[in-house]
């Protein structure tokens, strides 16, 4: 069942990642572009993105990062995560950006680089 | 999550903008924790108090609130990014970031926080009593609480603190209630392990772990490596506790830490064999450990620049019992207010590399300050690098 965290509709193409991400650390939230090789989306641009990733890791000030990646306007216009992590949620909530938490199932059968129309409000939430 | 009529006020914007928006974030914690209802907290400990981490837009935004925002309960706050009273001594920082890491610091002490600016909290004051619910969101903190102070919260992120420390509320999830089912055991194999072997175990536990680990194999160790452990572990996941346990005969997954995991979170995290600085704290140094320190020192010089980071209240407790003397006589440069995470004390155009105990500090620097890591035990700092 997907779970919505922060309401919102947005339309856009998936950027999807295996990857956990640490936003303080991984993202440069003056571009959005992912900073650490570590990281299958290293070099990636996260702006105007579905951004599909597990869940977020580390520290909490990732909140911040997700805040400013807004109002920078470099942020993901939304974002699915398989687990609900409070800096994930609580930065969508305060930057306005949708965000779902789906199924394993669900989130194994997003493909990357695909266009994405999500809705909260609607019965289909994400199409 | 049910709100109360007031709370569905407060969200609804009745109670002015400010409170909406604690109640805004605290509706996405709380659908994100599967929670049933608000529930009220005793103290808050924020981060996102250095400008380096929260930048432009995060300053702004707390200048905004603070014109209007009070905290309800009491509050204390993470480091910021410098100790002013040495601030003459770092030509390289620029005017704008003294500028706006002071209006960041004004805007926490015009919302009513302790202007603690440090990220060990429990060095500090004392733990209220057993099972209090607090929201901590500096990771090592909040897992210290939970793991060694007997105290409740999530790990929670900069904005959910900052919400409840407005509404003094937080959403009641599972992880604040009684029922402890830890589902992994990770048993320590390392012989005799020092602080560092600790921050790589917490760091590795972080990495496979979810909300809560059990750790086998350790014997009481000291604070030292407690506080490293909560700071490696916080670093790497999203678990906010572990219980130290010799019971194996659970139904618990079990996951081995020895050389061959060591080595590999080791090789993850250092990437220079040498440091041109050294940098102790993160978390930032307590009472006991600056004790330890300045007796370890005696008679030895570092070799190099060494920051020591400690709060300012142990700073102040360390100067009275003498503690501080000999570790500047030996050449340390005690700093307060700030810590190795992110602190543009350390001058990019001259060090290529630092010198470090810190597995938290070691991501951090490499990861955000971008210089290369050595990392290395205390004992191995004064064995190699004073004289």
């Amino acid at each position: 069942m997907t779970k919505v965290i922060v309401q919102g509709k947005a339309k856009g193409l998936v950027l999807k990642t295996h990857n956990p991400i640490n936003f303080l650390g991984a993202i440069d939230n003056k571009t959005g572009i992912v900073h650490d090789q570590k990281y299958d989306i290293f070099e990636k641009s996260v702006k105007n993105s579905v951004l599909v990733f597990p869940h977020g890791i580390g520290s909490s000030v990732g909140a911040y990062t997700i805040y400013s990646l807004k109002v920078n306007g470099n942020a993901p216009i939304a974002m699915i995560c398989q687990k609900a992590d409070l800096t994930v949620a609580s930065g969508c909530a305060l930057a306005d950006i949708p965000m779902l938490v789906v199924t394993p199932e669900k989130f194994n059968s997003i493909e990357n680089g695909k266009e994405m129309q999500i809705d909260t409000k609607s019965t289909e939430i994400i199409n | 999550l049910e709100l109360t009529k007031e709370e569905q006020e407060a969200l609804d914007g009745e109670m002015g903008e400010t409170l909406q928006t604690a109640y805004r974030i605290l509706l996405a914690t709380g659908e994100a924790t599967n929670a049933e209802k608000l529930i009220p907290i005793k103290w808050a400990h924020l981060s996102g108090v250095n400008y380096n981490t929260i930048g432009d837009a995060g300053e702004e935004f707390l200048r905004k609130i603070s014109k209007d925002a009070q905290v309800k309960v009491k509050a204390t706050v993470n480091p910021m990014g410098v100790d002013f009273d040495h601030i003459s001594e770092f030509n390289h920082i620029d005017d704008e970031f003294i500028e706006k890491q002071k209006s960041i610091r004004d805007s926490y002490i015009r919302m009513g926080v302790e202007p603690t600016f440090s990220c060990t909290p429990y060095d500090i004051f004392d733990l209220p009593e057993k099972d209090t619910q607090v929201s901590f969101a500096e990771s090592n903190a909040a897992i210290f609480a939970n793991s060694l102070g007997g105290l409740k919260t999530n790990k929670e992120s900069a904005f959910s603190a900052l919400a409840s420390a407005l509404t003094g509320k937080s959403p009641y999830s599972d992880f604040r209630k009684d029922e402890t089912n830890i589902p992994m055991t990770i048993r320590m194999k390392l012989e005799h392990p020092n602080e560092l072997d600790f921050g790589l175990l917490g760091f590795f536990a972080g990495k496979v772990g979810d909300t809560a680990v059990n750790i086998s194999g350790v014997s009481q160790p000291n604070r030292r490596s407690c506080k490293a452990l909560c700071g490696g572990m916080g670093t790497s996941g999203t678990c906010a506790k572990f219980q130290f346990t010799d019971v194996e005969n659970d139904t618990s997954e079990k996951v081995d830490f020895g050389k061959e995991e060591m080595n590999k979170i080791y090789d993850e995290l250092n990437t220079s064999d040498k440091g041109d600085i050294i940098t102790l704290g993160s978390p930032q140094l307590g009472l006991g450990e600056l004790s330890d320190l300045s007796n370890m020192l005696k008679g030895k010089s570092f070799q190099k620049r060494c920051m020591i980071f400690c709060s300012r209240a142990v700073q102040n407790q360390a100067r009275n019992l003498d503690y501080t003397k000999e570790i500047e006589r030996a050449g340390g440069e005690i700093l307060s207010d700030c810590c190795t995470c992110l602190t543009p004390l350390i001058d990019t155009n001259e060090t290529d590399s630092v010198t470090t105990n810190s597995v938290k500090g070691a991501y951090y620097l490499k990861n955000s300050t971008g210089v290369d890591v050595n990392l290395k035990s205390l004992s191995k700092i004064i064995e190699e690098d004073t004289k």
